[in-house]
């Protein structure tokens, strides 16, 4: 169980690698409904638009860095608040590694505010984020 | 000020796309938690949606033939903008609630705001739009602001 008390500033949520297949592309953009072709034409993605392989949704590494969120409260906290940016662009087939960092505590509130990443191998932040949880 | 804002442009500021009406399932649910690869049960098991899973229904159903090339349907709600090349979306959200199975919800896109400033590389245009999702009595699920950037 995750305690409020427990929750130092600086430290570190757990992280987790990703490296999305073009079946979980597939299975994402159906989900969403999303026929947008760079996420599974590749031909296309790479002549017609100059990427250079199929592209991974933004909205679906946001997803990613709130998992590290949802995963670390689990149900002893709600979300209060979450937010991602576009940064760069991923690709298929690189390997993803999402995270997260306590940046302060709210005593009054009971509230512990977040800030995420998603970085590529290379470690290039793609998507950075940040989210606000609350304790009872 | 480079003034690449026409009245057409800032005359669109306010408008909102027709509501859209949903009943969510919990197979819509579980689709969308195994696609976007979650472990929590209660995601898995389509007892809960996981944060970012309206999204989805921002995407309107249209037939292919009135997609376009890339396969996006036209934006009706963000006019055609002076400077094409989108740099950067971000995505902020404030949860009054998660969204459950069996629920019915109604979500609202509106166009916030457009506005242009002077980046250190040319101008650059900025498009803010807020979708409000909330029960079909009225109760509030979440607020969602987003922001894209043209140059």
């Amino acid at each position: 169980m995750l305690r409020y008390e427990d929750i130092t500033v600086g430290s570190e949520l757990p992280s987790r690698d990703h490296t999305a297949t073009i079946v979980q592309l597939f299975m994402y953009n159906a989900a969403i409904w999303n026929p947008h072709r760079i996420h599974f034409d590749h031909a296309y993605a790479t002549e017609e638009e100059g990427y250079d392989a199929i592209v991974l949704d933004g909205p679906l590494q946001g997803d990613w860095i709130g998992q590290i969120v949802t995963d670390w409260i689990g149900e002893d906290a709600t979300l209060v608040s979450f937010g991602y940016a576009n940064r760069r662009a991923a690709f298929l087939g690189e390997t993803m590694t999402a995270g997260g960092q306590v940046e302060e505590k709210n005593d009054d509130a009971r509230e512990v505010k977040i800030s995420l990443y998603l970085k590529n191998a290379q470690g290039d932040v793609t998507i950075p984020g940040h989210a606000l949880v609350r304790f009872n | 000020m480079a003034g690449l804002l026409t009245p057409d442009i800032t005359a669109k500021i306010g408008q909102a796309n027709p509501t859209i009406h949903v009943e969510v399932t919990r197979r819509d649910i579980q689709k969308y938690a195994v696609s976007t690869g979650q472990t929590a049960k209660k995601y898995l098991d389509g007892d809960e949606a996981p944060p970012l899973f309206h999204f989805g229904y921002s995407m309107e159903i249209l037939p292919p033939e009135k997609l376009r090339h890339d396969g996006i349907a036209e934006d009706k709600l963000i006019p055609p903008l002076p400077l094409k090349r989108v740099m950067a979306g971000s995505s902020d959200t404030v949860y009054h609630r998660p969204i459950r199975p069996g629920d019915k919800i109604k979500m609202t896109r509106r166009l916030k705001d457009i506005y242009e400033k002077e980046g250190k590389t040319g101008p650059l245009i900025f498009v803010v739009t807020e979708v409000v999702v909330e029960s079909e009595d009225g109760e509030p699920i979440l607020n969602e602001t987003t922001s894209l950037i043209a140059r």
